[in-house]
């Protein structure tokens, strides 16, 4: 008897392969913790993509997609894993977006994300270990690794002439890699470090590390920190001592809250972020203006990140992670219409129609290798106390 | 002799004077934590949130203020802000003591109890503080920025070194100075003062001899609440105001409070410094001031660092698992005011 109606739900399965469902997807950010400022903006990007695609009604049958958010807290990952834990066995989530933070992601991947076969795809976890780590194939980014941005960011240093070069970084594992990467690709280069030195993120006082790289001394300092935390009060102590004029901003310093303390008084310093002069990346952020949402870095790799998630649903034709994991880089790349922000919709309907997209979305997604993206520039240059873009690369 | 005058500047720019600021700042902290602990007799982990909610009226008022247009430039507007952050942390200092603080006082519980209730308000002061402003960095220094500026120093002397020195910078010391001779002179002269020390060093006895208990815990969370008031804002003003950073700064104002003695006054102001001092004297580079220094022949080559700035914040856990070993009641007799 259990045989029978075994096989006979089995066969109304594949009877009617696409019944219209709830789907769930975890949103798993650090909404508190040393990043908490930059959570609200990437939450957005993520929410509306689900929005979008629920609203239209055309996932899968139909089905309700909802987002459930969890706090991933950055520094602390036992408590990124207990939200993991939570998202994936309580709410029964489909797949996470997240986590924020580099050790908090390959936290989730390791004791949440693998065991229970749920796939991660992070819009902001940078750090080049999460390339070379066991995923089973379930772990994605939109953001590129460290490695290659470290790359880039030393030839951009060597092009504006630059000999000797002091590095501060935010003791963690973005900060940590990304100091260590610019130093050996800047020496390879012919270029000397004078210090490479490391800072806590939110501690109180950081005269004792401005004074160290003050000694230390070189012709620009390389700040590879937190606009909002650490790396801001370290440029703050620099000007103010008068040891360092110019600063090499990456991406954790892209930020208008560190155009608006300093004001053209860091004119002059330069950096680069992953960017694109994709029309995606203008689009998107009309969409999200237009949400009356405020912009911040990486609200549009998550944007694309939830993106994924349903459009490799979508080409699965089922909302389990064991299946649409196999799909994420089918429809992140060539061949295959190409999908803007905005065009969920539309992307939805070619790929039940059996055909095929090319999602570019609001970062010009192209997935390489290990399933993250290989990245654009956007190199910038603080110009009368703003930030101005220099050119692409 | 030019070259020692450029040594010292040198040290006066990078440990002197920033340490003095951010002394006078852990040094408040560190007072506030060790009144709690001398007459309620509990480690009270919610001041670094205390010290927070404070900044936060400070930086409500300030906005206030400015977008009304009432300034006293070159000073910051937060020095016309004080007052008002002051009477609000004072109420909700009372308002906590009355709704949790006075029934685990009453009941006597042990002090861990107390230390995990004061862990309870602070992650519920945490939250509410984030409701209200939000998790962003927010700096309201307004005014003339410094007294003296590097460069400036460099044209005026003619030295090689530059020294620059924060309004802020002088504005916390100046005012820390001014409020601690106001707590000794409170403590030690007037009566109620003398009864708070009485029931701090005995409260059976000090019942015995008829203070009134009620009236020595108000007065302590009023003096607990312009001490984190002013300590939080004189900080956001030097430092710049972000919620999360406040949690973090209880952890060097408790190094500070049990460094110097906790419970002891004396102990918490020297604390304060000695922490802050410590951590850039040790971490600090010696190179160009060693080059100054010695004959050319035996300028250094690298940078002469005792330990590498990573290492910053486990100076003062060091310095304090020396205190602890050595001298356990720290450096002056704590426990009592």
């Amino acid at each position: 008897m259990k045989k029978i109606i075994g096989v006979s739900a089995a066969m109304l399965m594949l009877a009617s392969p696409v019944i219209a469902e709830d789907i769930k997807i975890g949103i798993s950010l650090g909404f508190t913790g040393p990043l908490e400022s930059l959570a609200p903006a990437m939450n957005n990007g993520a929410q509306m993509a689900i929005a979008e695609v629920a609203e239209s009604k055309s996932l899968l049958g139909g089905s309700n997609v909802v987002a459930v958010t969890g706090d991933s807290t950055c520094a602390d990952t036992a408590a990124a894993v207990a939200t993991g834990e939570r998202l994936v066995t309580a709410e029964n989530v489909n797949a996470i977006v997240g986590a924020m933070c580099s050790g908090a992601t390959q936290a989730v991947l390791e004791g949440v994300a693998m065991p229970n076969g749920i796939v991660m795809i992070s819009g902001s976890a940078t750090a080049p270990v999460l390339s070379t780590v066991e995923d089973n194939g379930l772990f994605f980014r939109t953001a590129p690794s460290d490695a290659r941005s470290a790359e880039v960011l030393a030839d951009i240093l060597k092009e504006e002439g630059y000999k000797s070069i002091a590095i501060t970084y935010v003791n963690n594992d973005y900060g940590k890699g990304l100091g260590s990467a610019i130093e050996s690709n800047f020496v390879a280069g012919g270029g000397s470090v004078t210090i490479n030195a490391g800072h806590e993120e939110n501690k109180g006082d950081y005269s004792a590390d401005a004074a160290a790289l003050a000694q230390a001394g070189g012709d620009i300092l390389v700040v590879a920190g937190y606009a909002d935390g650490g790396g801001g009060t370290i440029i703050q102590e620099s000007l103010d001592r008068g040891s360092f004029e110019t600063f090499f901003l990456p991406d954790g310093m892209y930020a208008d809250s560190l155009t608006k303390t300093f004001g053209s008084q860091i004119d002059g310093s330069f950096g680069a972020s992953a960017g694109t002069d994709s029309p995606g990346d203008a689009t998107f952020k009309t969409l999200f203006a237009d949400a009356g949402h405020e912009y911040n870095v990486y609200a549009g790799e998550y944007y694309d990140a939830a993106a994924l998630i349903m459009l490799a649903m979508q080409a699965a034709g089922s909302s389990s992670s064991s299946d649409l994991k196999d799909h994420v880089m089918d429809v992140a790349n060539a061949p295959g219409e190409k999908i803007y922000p905005g065009e969920l919709a539309k992307a939805m309907k070619i790929l039940a129609g059996g055909g095929q997209i090319d999602y570019v979305g609001a970062s010009a997604v192209e997935l390489i290798g290990p399933g993250e993206s290989g990245g654009s520039y956007l190199q910038y240059e603080v110009k009368n106390g703003k930030f101005e873009t220099v050119k692409y690369r | 002799m030019i070259d020692y005058i450029n040594a010292i500047t040198l040290l006066a720019n990078y440990i002197i004077v920033p340490s003095l600021a951010y002394g006078s700042q852990l040094a408040l902290g560190a007072l506030g934590i060790t009144m709690v602990y001398a007459v309620l007799r509990f480690s009270n982990f919610a001041h670094g949130e205390i010290m927070s909610f404070g900044t936060m009226i400070s930086i409500f008022i300030i906005w206030l203020f400015q977008s009304i247009g009432i300034s006293i430039n070159p000073l910051p507007t937060a020095l016309l802000a004080l007052p008002f952050s002051i009477t609000a942390t004072i109420i909700l200092l009372l308002i906590l003591d009355k709704t949790v603080f006075r029934y685990y006082q009453q009941q006597r519980v042990q002090p861990v109890t107390f230390m995990i209730v004061s862990v309870g308000v602070m992650f519920f002061l945490a939250g509410f503080i984030r409701f209200l402003i939000g998790t962003s960095k927010k700096n309201f220094d307004d005014g003339e920025r410094f007294i003296v500026k590097a460069s400036q120093f460099k044209q005026m002397t003619g030295l090689a070194e530059g020294l620059s020195i924060r309004t802020t910078q002088a504005i916390t010391v100046i005012v820390t100075i001014l409020l601690v001779i106001f707590i000794f002179w409170f403590l030690n002269k007037t009566r109620t003062g003398k009864s708070m020390r009485a029931f701090s060093d005995n409260e059976d006895l000090a019942l015995l001899s008829g203070i009134n208990p009620e009236r020595v815990i108000i007065i302590t969370w009023i003096l607990v609440g312009v001490l984190a008031s002013v300590a939080g804002t004189l900080y956001g003003l030097d430092k710049g105001y972000k919620p999360f950073v406040y949690l973090q700064l209880v952890l060097p104002i408790f190094a500070a409070a049990i460094v110097g003695g906790v419970g002891n006054p004396i102990g918490a102001v020297a604390g304060g410094y000695i922490i802050a001092f410590s951590e850039a004297f040790i971490t600090f580079a010696y190179k160009r001031f060693l080059t100054y220094l010695l004959p050319k022949e035996w300028a250094p080559e690298g940078l002469v660092q005792i330990l590498s700035t990573e290492y910053k914040f486990a100076i003062s856990f060091v310095l304090l698992v020396i205190v602890l070993l050595v001298r356990p009641t720290g450096l002056f007799r704590g426990k009592t005011l």
